[in-house]
């Protein structure tokens, strides 16, 4: 039973990559639309990224260079772990540096540092369905798709202003796609909305549990849904990132100790790296900083 | 003071070397090996066989020791190994009319032709905890048949006879049967593909929803027309080869359920039947597979669909367990970022709620915090 455990580069046979390659092309051709695949059983379980894992898998090469990250940051361990698989099993060059990436593997963030022409953005998505929250049913929610029927919607965002006198959804913030599909960015906060928005980057979209591909080509008209006089608006944060002093970015509350002690940190790890490698300095930044990742060599 | 935590690496690469020590456990205590389990734990490989939907007992047993006897992990780990296998063909249907019978039981006739055979069964059985198995005593040879088994017609084969029981059925011509492994299920589904996801499905959950039938969800008053263990003949049709090529046997558990029908719009007063089919030997499994088909043909039926086990979206969807152990798990990656999304949110709207609550209030704590 030695002989067992051979795999194909990147792990998915030729076939099953054919398979989902065919999946994203037509995903590419029909922006935002989500196209069912035969998504395979991979070696971590459903729901920790075997969307994003199989869609990378699919169109990684030997040259590629490979990010991962899970909130925004490198080191999170199952960012780790995705990481460490590629290297394993494609054995491609890996980094932390988003410039230099050719494929971004994501969680939950888009990096702060804007992404050029060439680069592929794959998220992991868990629940691919924008409108799953309003209609369990996957044959109503096709429909309503196939109609271009979002009302639903429209009245949820609108029943949440009424109620709250905004409308609180955070995250995984619905949007239209070249003014045609409504699609589900993945559990990203909406600070990261306006990134897809005419994006250079190709952005590749998996959900594998749920079986599921679809996509965002290069310059894709990505529009938050809103009302004229409730228009779309990120988070904004009242104070900038204690390390690197950065504004405009996300940031990750960090509690220093159980007397309501926090401080705001950037989310994206390499960016704030990069910062303080420039010489930036937060209002809690340590004097002597750490040393940005910059490329791993492949095995 | 805050430094980024690094290390994620190492950590993992500990907790692994972690789990490692405490699979194996105490050193001084013999580590298990393969055919001990095979042999002795058989029904636990059985269902890992099943729902991993890789007939392999020695992969199987493996996987149940690498998984400390997680059953689910150890089903997830066969999948992953699964998934990866070329696919050479599809066998021809077995016929499990031809099946070397281990045990079979009707519960709808007191006597049939190759009558009633109890077999290796835990039913009769008084469970009282057996402390002599726990010394490992020689256990005595059982008896053997020194007769050819009769020939066991199956029990809807006996009922079709009268005309009573729904046929068979057959597919349209041009069918081509469905494979759940090589293409995403879509709803509603063919009979053939939701009977290859329930076969794979949890059996706590198929369980359990068989049961809610019982209780009146959806009530379909089956009886067991018929229940058989054995060992069935493999043959795939190979291009080159003027007939087809057998590949060996396997193990199943075949149900047939025999369900009252008082007839419809759509359909005469009729026996319909619930199927289910199980890799190794399964009862329970097999047995709650065939009342969900039948629950779930409620629509073929003309019945109203008013339970969660008539829903074929609700089941399909939710019967993987590999699926379901994995997003529920997914639950403790972290989340940080839409949580800090949702902690933004919430504290601006608590801060509202009590700037309209009380004012004052909110004023004096201002000026208390200053």
């Amino acid at each position: 039973m030695t002989d067992i455990a051979t795999y194909n580069f990147a792990y998915l046979d030729e076939q099953t990559k054919r398979m989902i390659r065919r999946a994203i092309l037509k995903g590419i051709a029909i922006p935002g639309y989500q196209v069912p695949f035969a998504s395979r059983e991979m070696p971590m379980p459903y729901g920790w990224g075997t969307g994003g894992v199989q869609v990378t898998a699919s169109i990684i090469g030997p040259d590629d260079v490979l990010k991962v990250i899970d909130q925004g940051a490198d080191d999170t361990t199952n960012a780790v772990s995705i990481r460490a698989f590629f290297k394993k099993v494609a054995n491609v060059a890996v980094t932390t540096d988003t410039a230099t990436a050719t494929i971004i593997q994501t969680r939950h963030r888009i990096p702060e540092h804007p992404l050029t022409a060439g680069q592929v953005l794959v998220f992991q998505v868990p629940i691919p369905e924008p409108l799953r929250f309003l209609e369990p049913r996957e044959t109503e929610t096709r429909k309503m798709h196939a109609l271009e029927e979002y009302g639903l919607m429209h009245v949820k965002l609108y029943e949440d202003i009424a109620k709250h006198g905004r409308i609180a959804t955070t995250y995984a913030y619905p949007v239209k796609v070249e003014g045609r599909y409504v699609m589900d960015p993945s559990p990203t906060p909406k600070f990261d909305n306006p990134k897809m928005h005419r994006s250079p980057a190709l952005q590749l979209f998996g959900a594998g549990r749920e079986k599921r591909i679809y996509a965002v080509p290069p310059f894709t008209e990505v529009v938050s849904l809103d009302f004229e006089d409730h228009p779309f608006e990120v988070q904004t944060f009242d104070q900038p990132c204690a390390l690197c002093a950065a504004e405009n970015v996300y940031l990750d509350e960090v509690i220093l100790d159980d007397h309501g002690g926090h401080m705001f940190v950037c989310s994206d790890t390499d960016y704030c790296e990069k910062r303080r490698a420039d010489g930036h300095r937060g209002h809690l930044a340590p004097k002597a900083d750490l040393a940005p990742g910059n490329m791993e060599p492949a095995q | 003071m805050y430094v980024a935590v690094k290390g994620g690496e190492a950590a993992i690469a500990n907790a692994h070397s972690l789990l490692a020590d405490r699979r194996r456990g105490d050193r001084s205590v013999p580590a298990l090996r393969l055919d001990q389990i095979v042999e002795q734990l058989a029904l636990g490989v059985d269902r890992v066989m099943s729902e991993g939907s890789l007939y392999d007992r020695e992969l199987a047993a493996l996987a149940i020791v690498q998984a400390r006897g997680d059953m689910i992990e150890a089903i997830f780990l066969v999948r992953a190994y699964r998934t990866t296998l070329p696919r050479f063909g599809y066998s021809k249907a077995i016929d499990t009319s031809a099946m070397r019978v281990e045990r079979r039981v009707s519960a709808t006739y007191k006597d049939l032709p190759g009558g009633q055979l109890l077999g290796p069964t835990f039913d009769y059985t008084h469970r009282l905890l057996d402390p002599e198995l726990a010394g490992g005593t020689d256990v005595a040879e059982p008896l053997r048949r020194d007769t050819e088994a009769q020939a066991m017609p199956r029990v809807s084969a006996i009922l079709a006879r009268e005309g009573l029981i729904e046929p068979d059925g057959e597919m349209p011509q041009d069918h081509v049967p469905g494979d759940i492994t090589r293409e995403p299920l879509e709803f509603p589904m063919a009979r053939d593909i939701r009977l290859q996801a329930l076969s794979r499905g949890d059996e706590g959950f198929l369980l359990a929803l068989g049961y809610s039938t019982q209780r009146g969800y959806a009530r379909n008053h089956p009886f067991v027309g018929e229940i058989r263990i054995g060992e069935v003949e493999l043959e795939l049709d190979v291009p080159e080869l003027p007939f087809a090529a057998p590949l060996g046997a396997v193990r199943v558990t075949e149900c047939q359920m025999v369900n009252q029908f008082k007839g419809s719009a759509k359909a005469p007063p009729q026996f319909t039947r619930g199927y289910g089919l199980v890799f190794g030997q399964s009862e329970r499994k097999a047995m709650a597979m065939a009342l969900c088909d039948r629950a779930l043909r409620a629509r073929e039926f003309g019945e109203d669909v008013v339970a969660a086990a008539q829903d074929e979206e609700f089941v399909i969807s939710h019967s993987d367990n590999v699926q379901a152990t994995g997003f529920v798990e997914h639950l403790k990656l972290p989340h940080y970022v839409d949580f800090q999304a949702e902690l933004d949110l919430v504290r601006r709207m608590r801060a509202e709620y009590e700037a309209r609550e009380s004012p004052a209030k909110v004023e004096e704590k201002r000026q208390a915090a200053e």
